[in-house]
C-alpha cells in the first residue's frame, strides 16, 4: 500500500500509522516529486493541506509529477482512496466528477459525526451493510461538495454515492449535513468504482483509545478484498 | 579588503544622536551604554540593532531580575530556564518533551487575524528549533467584553488566525480557555504554546561555534515584515501604533510546514553544529545570541540574504521579522548536506556568513561593514540592562480587600443564578471556539477541548501520554495578586491531576501593563513570588517562557495576566486518564476539599451583582499538595470514575458540568457542606474536586482520601436526566445544556 | 445606477503566501516567463447615487470600513459605463 505524501500533507503519517500499525499491513510513503507506483495494492491520497489549500484546495497537488503515474494507474483500474484534501486533489484531477466549495457556514469545522453507507458495491464498502452508520471524524473548511443536477443523476444511476451525511438515527436532516453538501453527499467513487473520495477520516477513527474506532471497518474490507495483510 | 569602516551618514541614513536614540524607544542611559561599549557612536545600523537587542521584549530588562527569583531546576529539566529556546524536560521511555508558552498580544490589536497565526508559527517554530517535532498545541485568549463589535471582530479573527495556521501547519489544539472582561478591552491577550516531542539525544542547541564554520540562512525570504515588532511591542496601545505599523508580518503555514520537515531532516544529517528560529528582531537576534552563547564571533554578509524586496537596507534585513527562517550553524565542508535537504523541499538555504575570531558580530553590505557589535553586550545576561523598577502597592486594593461582602443581596432563586452562570460567556461552551480548531491531526488526542479539564494526547510507542493546560484567572491576580499567583499555578497541576497526570514543570506567559508605573511593577513582583511559592510547594518548577508588558489601552491597565502552561505526564494513558463527565446511573459523587467560603473575585459575583471586589478565594498549598496527590494515586488505582475540579462559578457550575457533558443527572444534597448557601454554591474556594466512584468502591475510596489526610463528604449520586438540588429544585439537563451551548453562538450570529 | 470595479491589492511589502504558490507551481508547469504572481480580489459593486463623484465617495467608504484591510491592503475603483 502506498501513501502519497505532498509538500503540506499532514495527515499522510497518520494513514501509515493506521495501516501499519493498526491494520498490520505492508504500506510505504511515496513521495510526490517519485514516479514508480508498481506493484501497490491500492494508493491512498491523504488530508491536509498541500500546498497550503492556496489558489484551491488541491489546485497545485494536482500537478505533481506522482499525478500523471497516480492517473493511469487509476485508469488501468488500481485502487486510489482519496480522504479530504486527497479527495479535493482527485476531483481536480478530474478522476471523479465534482467540485469542492467552502463549507455553507464559512468556517472550519473539526468533529466527529455520522456517515451511512449507501452502496456495498465497491472495495472500500463489500463488507458493510447497506445503511450502516459509522461515526467518523471530519476537520475541513472546504468540504462543500458540488456536482449539477445532470451529475447528481449519474452518481444515482451508477450507483456511485458511498457515504451520506446523517444524524445518529440515521437522517438526512439539514443539521446533519454539516457543510452544505449537495445531497449530503460525503464520499463518492468513479463509475468504474475504483476510485474513491470521502471527507471524513477513516484514519482517525481507528482505535478505542481515541474515542471512535469505526473507520477501521472501511480498511478492513478494502484489505479484504485485496486479500492481503 | 580593508574594511570600509561604517560611514555615519551613508545617503538616506539619519544622524545617530541621543533624539534618534529616543526615538527608537532607548533611554539616555542606555544611549550612553552604547557608546561607552563601543568607543563611539553607533552606526545607524548599529543603533537599530540595539534598539531592538535592548527592547523589552528580547532583552527582559524590566522582568529579568524578578524571574530569577523562580525556581527553575528540577530534576527532570534537561536545560536551564532561559538557555534554549524553549524548556526540555525528560519524560522517561528515551524520549523528552520541548514545550513553551509565548504571547503575540500587540500585533493581534491592529490584525488579529495575522497576529494570532504568527504568534502560532513562532511559538512552534521555537520548538523545532530544538530538533522536537511539535505535536500538541494550546492557546489561551483574553477579550473585552463580548458585547462590543470590536471584540467579536477580534474574537472571530483570533479563532480564525489560530485555527487556519494551526491546521495548516498539522499540529492538533488540544486544550485552551477563552475569557471576556472589561479589563481587556482594546489590549487583546493571544497567548501560544506548542509542545514537541524529541528522542534524549538528539536535540539542537542555539549556538555558533568552531572557528570557520558557515552559516546559513533557511527558509522564507526577507522582506520588510514588521520591522520595530519589537519595539512595537514594547509600547502601549495607542491611536498612533495603528498608523505607524510599516509592515504587518503575515504568516505562511505551508513553508512553516516545509521548514518543520527540512530541519528535522537536516539535524538527522549531524551536519549541525546549532540553530535558532528568527522571530523577534529576525537575524539580529538570532545571530547575535548564537554567538554570544558559544563565546566566539561571527561575520554575515547581507547582500546574500534572499530578499522579497529589492534595496534593502542592512537596517532593514537585520531588523527584518519576516516569518519561517532559521539561521544554522553547520560544520565546516558539511553544509551541502544540509543545503540539498532544504532544496529537495523546495525552501532557500545560503551561506551568508561564518563563525569568526574574536567576540563580535559584523553585519556587511555593498562592502561595508555596517554594524559591528560585541555580541555579548547585546544579550539577555550579557550586555542587555537590567533593571529594578519602582514599586508601590496600588491603591485599589485596600479598598476591594476590605469590601463587605456579607451584606450583599443574594437572589433567591439559586438555580436561576446558576442558569445565569452557565450562560455566561466566560463558563458557557467555547464550542464555537475549538470547532474551528483541528483537534485530531497526528492520531494522538485521547482528549481534546471541550468536555476536560486537560488536553491529553498518547505518545505512539509508549504507554504514556502528555497532559496539558493553560489557566489563570486574571481577576484574582488583579484582587491579591500573591495568591493570585499561586492559585494560577496550583489550578493549573488541579485539571492536569484530575485528568489523571502527574504535574511536572510549567512554562509562563507574563502579561501586564506598562512596568515604569509603580503600582503595576508590585503587582507583577508579588504574583511572581506567589506563582514561586506555588511551583515550589508542587514541584513544578519554571522552564521558561515570555514577558509581555505594555498591555495597557488610552483608558486603563489590563488585570495582571500570569497565564502559566503546566505539563503533566501520565505512566499509562489508557488506563489512568480520566475525564469529568458523569459515567454510570448510581455513581456516588463525592466533593474532596475544604469549605467552600468566599464570594470575594467570583464569576458570580461578576455575573449577578456586577462587582469585581472582595480578596482572591482561599487557597492554602499545603492542603492543595495533599488533595492533589491522594486524588492523583485513588485514580491511578482505578477507584474514580469521573473527576473535575471545582474553579469558575464554584461548586454548582462543576457539577452542573459533569451532567451537561454527560447527558446524565444527579441528585445533590449540599447541606452536607457548611456555610452560607450562596458560598456553598458559587464560592470559588480552591483546593475542590468532584469525583464520583461506583458504589462497590465507595468505601474503599473514601477510606484512601481520609487517611490522605483530606477532607470528603458524599454530595449526591448520579441518577436521572436532571439536576435535583435537595431543598432548592430541580432543572433538567436538556434546558442547562441548551443555554450552556447556545451562549456563545447567539452573540457571534 | 453606478456599476464600480474594485480591485482589492495587498500592499507591495506585504507577504503574499498564496501568490508564490501559485507562482512556483506555474515554474513546475514550464512557464518560466512567468516572473511574479500576486492575487488580490475583483469586486462589482452596484450604487446608486446622482452622480459618479458621489457614488465614488460611497464605494470608498465601503472599501476603507470592509472590503479592504487598511492594515494591508490598497484599492483602486473604477466605474463601467
Amino acid at each position: 500500500m502506498g501513501v502519497v505524501v505532498f509538500p503540506g500533507s499532514n495527515c499522510d503519517h497518520d494513514a501509515y500509522h493506521a495501516l501499519k500499525y493498526v491494520m498490520n499491513a505492508d504500506v510505504k510513503f511515496l513521495w510526490h516529486k517519485e514516479t514508480d507506483v508498481s506493484g501497490l495494492d491500492i494508493i491512498i491520497v491523504p488530508g491536509g493541506f498541500s500546498y497550503g489549500d492556496y489558489l484551491r484546495s488541491g489546485a497545485i497537488a494536482r500537478f505533481s509529477p506522482i499525478m500523471q503515474e497516480l492517473i493511469e494507474y487509476a485508469k488501468k483500474g488500481g485502487p486510489v482512496m482519496g480522504i479530504c484534501n486527497g479527495f479535493q486533489i482527485l476531483l481536480e484531477a478530474g478522476l471523479i466528477p465534482g467540485a469542492m466549495r467552502h463549507n455553507e457556514q464559512l468556517k472550519f469545522i473539526c468533529k466527529d459525526v455520522h456517515i451511512r453507507v449507501e452502496s456495498t458495491q465497491s472495495i472500500y464498502t463489500s463488507t458493510l451493510q447497506k445503511d450502516q452508520l459509522l461515526k467518523i471524524p471530519i476537520s475541513h473548511g472546504e468540504g462543500n461538495y458540488y456536482i449539477d443536477n445532470d451529475g447528481i443523476k449519474e452518481l444515482q444511476d451508477n450507483d456511485q454515492v458511498l457515504f451520506r451525511y446523517v444524524n445518529a438515527h440515521g437522517e438526512t436532516t439539514q443539521q446533519a449535513n454539516i457543510n452544505g453538501s449537495v445531497d449530503h453527499i460525503a464520499g463518492i467513487t468513479n463509475k468504474q468504482k475504483n476510485v474513491l473520495g470521502m471527507m471524513p477520516h477513516p484514519e482517525r477513527a481507528m482505535e478505542q483509545l481515541l474515542g471512535k474506532e469505526d473507520g477501521k471497518q472501511i480498511f478492513e474490507s478494502v484489505l479484504q478484498v485485496l486479500a492481503i495483510t | 579588503m580593508n574594511a570600509s569602516f561604517m560611514s555615519e551618514l551613508t545617503p538616506k541614513e539619519p544622524t545617530v544622536n541621543l533624539e534618534l536614540a529616543l526615538d527608537h524607544g532607548l533611554t539616555h542611559e542606555e544611549y550612553e551604554m552604547i557608546i561607552d561599549c563601543l568607543g563611539r557612536t553607533p552606526s545607524f545600523t548599529e543603533l537599530g540593532v540595539y534598539s531592538v537587542m535592548w527592547s523589552e521584549h528580547c532583552s527582559y530588562k524590566n522582568s529579568i531580575i524578578e524571574l530569577k527569583k523562580l525556581p527553575r531546576e528540577g530534576e527532570h529539566l534537561l536545560v536551564e530556564a532561559g538557555e534554549e529556546n524553549a524548556g526540555l524536560v525528560d519524560i522517561g521511555d528515551g524520549l523528552c518533551c520541548a514545550f513553551k508558552i509565548e504571547s503575540h498580544n500587540h500585533p493581534s490589536a491592529v490584525e488579529p487575524y495575522q497576529g494570532a497565526a504568527t504568534g502560532v508559527g513562532g511559538i512552534h517554530r521555537d520548538i523545532f528549533t530544538m530538533g522536537a517535532r511539535p505535536i500538541a498545541a494550546l492557546n489561551s485568549l483574553r477579550f473585552g467584553s463580548l458585547n462590543t463589535p470590536r471584540v467579536r471582530y477580534l474574537l472571530d479573527g483570533v479563532v480564525r488566525g489560530i485555527g487556519d495556521y494551526g491546521n495548516s501547519f498539522g499540529v492538533p489544539v488540544i486544550a485552551g480557555e477563552v475569557y471576556f472582561d472589561e479589563s481587556y478591552e482594546g489590549n487583546p491577550l493571544v497567548n501560544a504554546m506548542s509542545i514537541g516531542i524529541v528522542k534524549a539525544g538528539e536535540t539542537a542547541s542555539a549556538i555558533a561555534k568552531g572557528i570557520g564554520n558557515p552559516v546559513l540562512i533557511v527558509g522564507a525570504s526577507t522582506g520588510r515584515d514588521g520591522i520595530h515588532g519589537a519595539t512595537f511591542a514594547s509600547e502601549e496601545i495607542s491611536e498612533e501604533s495603528e498608523a505607524k505599523r510599516p509592515s504587518v508580518q503575515v504568516g505562511d503555514p505551508f513553508t512553516e510546514k516545509l521548514l518543520l520537515e527540512a530541519s528535522l531532516e537536516a539535524l538527522q544529517t549531524g551536519a549541525v553544529v546549532g540553530m535558532q528560529d528568527m522571530g523577534a528582531a529576525g537575524i539580529a537576534c538570532s545571530s547575535s545570541e548564537m554567538t554570544a552563547k558559544g563565546g566566539q564571533g561571527m561575520r554575515i554578509n547581507l547582500d546574500l540574504v534572499p530578499a522579497r524586496e529589492p534595496g534593502m537596507t542592512a537596517y532593514e534585513m537585520l531588523l527584518s521579522e519576516s516569518q519561517e527562517r532559521m539561521l544554522i550553524v553547520a560544520h565546516k565542508g558539511q553544509e551541502q548536506a544540509i543545503i540539498d535537504v532544504y532544496e529537495k523541499w523546495d525552501l532557500h538555504a545560503v551561506v551568508i556568513g561564518e563563525v569568526v575570531e574574536g567576540d563580535h558580530v559584523t553585519y556587511w553590505k555593498d562592502g561595508e561593514v555596517k554594524a559591528q557589535i560585541p555580541a555579548e553586550h547585546l544579550v539577555l545576561g550579557g550586555g542587555a540592562p537590567q533593571y529594578v523598577r519602582e514599586m508601590k502597592k496600588p491603591a485599589y486594593l485596600q479598598e476591594t480587600q476590605s469590601a463587605d461582602l456579607s451584606g450583599l443581596t443574594h437572589p433567591e432563586n439559586l438555580i436561576e443564578s446558576l442558569e445565569a452562570l452557565l450562560h455566561s460567556p466566560n463558563i458557557a461552551s467555547k464550542r464555537w471556539v475549538h470547532e474551528q480548531y483541528d483537534t485530531m491531526v497526528r492520531t494522538n488526542t485521547v482528549q481534546g477541548p471541550g468536555a476536560t479539564d486537560a488536553g491529553v494526547i498518547r505518545l505512539k510507542g509508549s504507554k504514556k501520554g502528555l497532559v496539558a493546560k493553560t489557566d489563570c484567572n486574571g481577576r484574582y491576580v488583579y484582587l491579591n495578586p500573591r495568591r493570585g499567583g499561586q492559585i494560577a499555578v496550583a489550578e493549573s497541576a488541579r485539571n492536569v491531576v484530575c485528568s489523571g497526570a502527574k504535574p511536572m514543570a510549567i512554562t509562563n506567559c507574563l502579561n501586564y501593563g506598562n512596568p515604569y508605573k509603580p503600582e503595576v511593577y508590585w503587582t507583577f513582583k508579588e504574583s511572581l513570588a506567589g506563582m514561586g511559592d506555588a511551583c515550589r510547594k508542587l514541584n513544578t518548577p519554571v522552564t521558561g517562557g515570555n514577558v509581555s508588558f505594555y498591555n495597557e489601552n488610552p483608558e486603563s491597565a489590563i488585570f495582571p495576566t500570569p497565564i502559566i502552561g503546566m505539563l503533566g505526564v501520565i505512566e499509562d494513558v489508557e488506563k489512568h486518564k480520566m475525564s469529568p463527565s458523569f459515567k454510570n446511573e448510581g455513581d456516588i459523587i463525592l466533593y474532596v476539599g475544604s469549605s467552600r467560603i468566599g464570594l470575594g473575585g467570583t464569576e458570580y459575583l461578576k455575573v449577578i451583582h456586577k462587582l469585581t471586589t472582595g480578596d482572591a478565594p482561599i487557597l492554602d498549598l499545603d492542603v492543595e499538595l495533599k488533595v492533589q496527590q491522594v486524588v492523583l494515586k485513588a485514580i491511578t488505582s482505578g477507584l474514580v470514575t469521573a473527576a473535575h475540579d471545582v474553579s469558575d462559578g464554584g461548586l454548582a457550575v462543576s457539577i452542573a458540568e459533569m451532567g451537561i457533558f454527560s447527558s446524565l443527572g444527579a441528585q445533590i444534597d449540599l447541606s452536607v457542606l457548611s456555610g452560607s448557601i450562596h458560598e456553598i454554591w458559587f464560592s470559588e474556594a480552591q483546593s475542590g474536586i468532584v469525583l464520583t466512584c461506583q458504589p462497590d468502591q465507595k468505601e474503599t475510596l473514601m477510606k484512601h482520601l481520609l487517611q490522605g489526610g483530606v477532607e470528603v463528604v458524599q454530595i449526591g449520586t448520579v441518577q436521572g436526566d436532571a439536576l435535583l438540588f435537595e431543598g432548592v429544585g430541580s432543572v433538567s439537563l436538556d434546558h442547562l445544556h441548551s443555554i450552556y451551548e447556545s451562549a456563545i453562538p447567539k452573540v457571534m450570529s | 445606477m453606478f456599476k464600480a470595479k474594485v480591485s482589492v491589492t495587498l500592499r507591495p511589502s506585504i507577504l503574499d503566501p498564496k501568490g508564490k504558490a501559485a507562482h512556483h507551481a506555474l515554474q513546475n508547469l514550464g512557464l518560466t516567463n512567468i516572473k511574479g504572481v500576486r492575487i488580490g480580489k475583483f469586486i462589482e459593486i452596484d450604487v446608486q447615487a446622482s452622480n459618479e463623484e458621489e457614488a465614488r465617495d460611497i464605494v470608498e467608504l465601503a472599501c476603507n470600513k470592509l472590503l479592504a484591510n487598511e492594515v494591508m491592503e490598497d484599492f483602486d475603483i473604477m466605474f463601467e459605463y
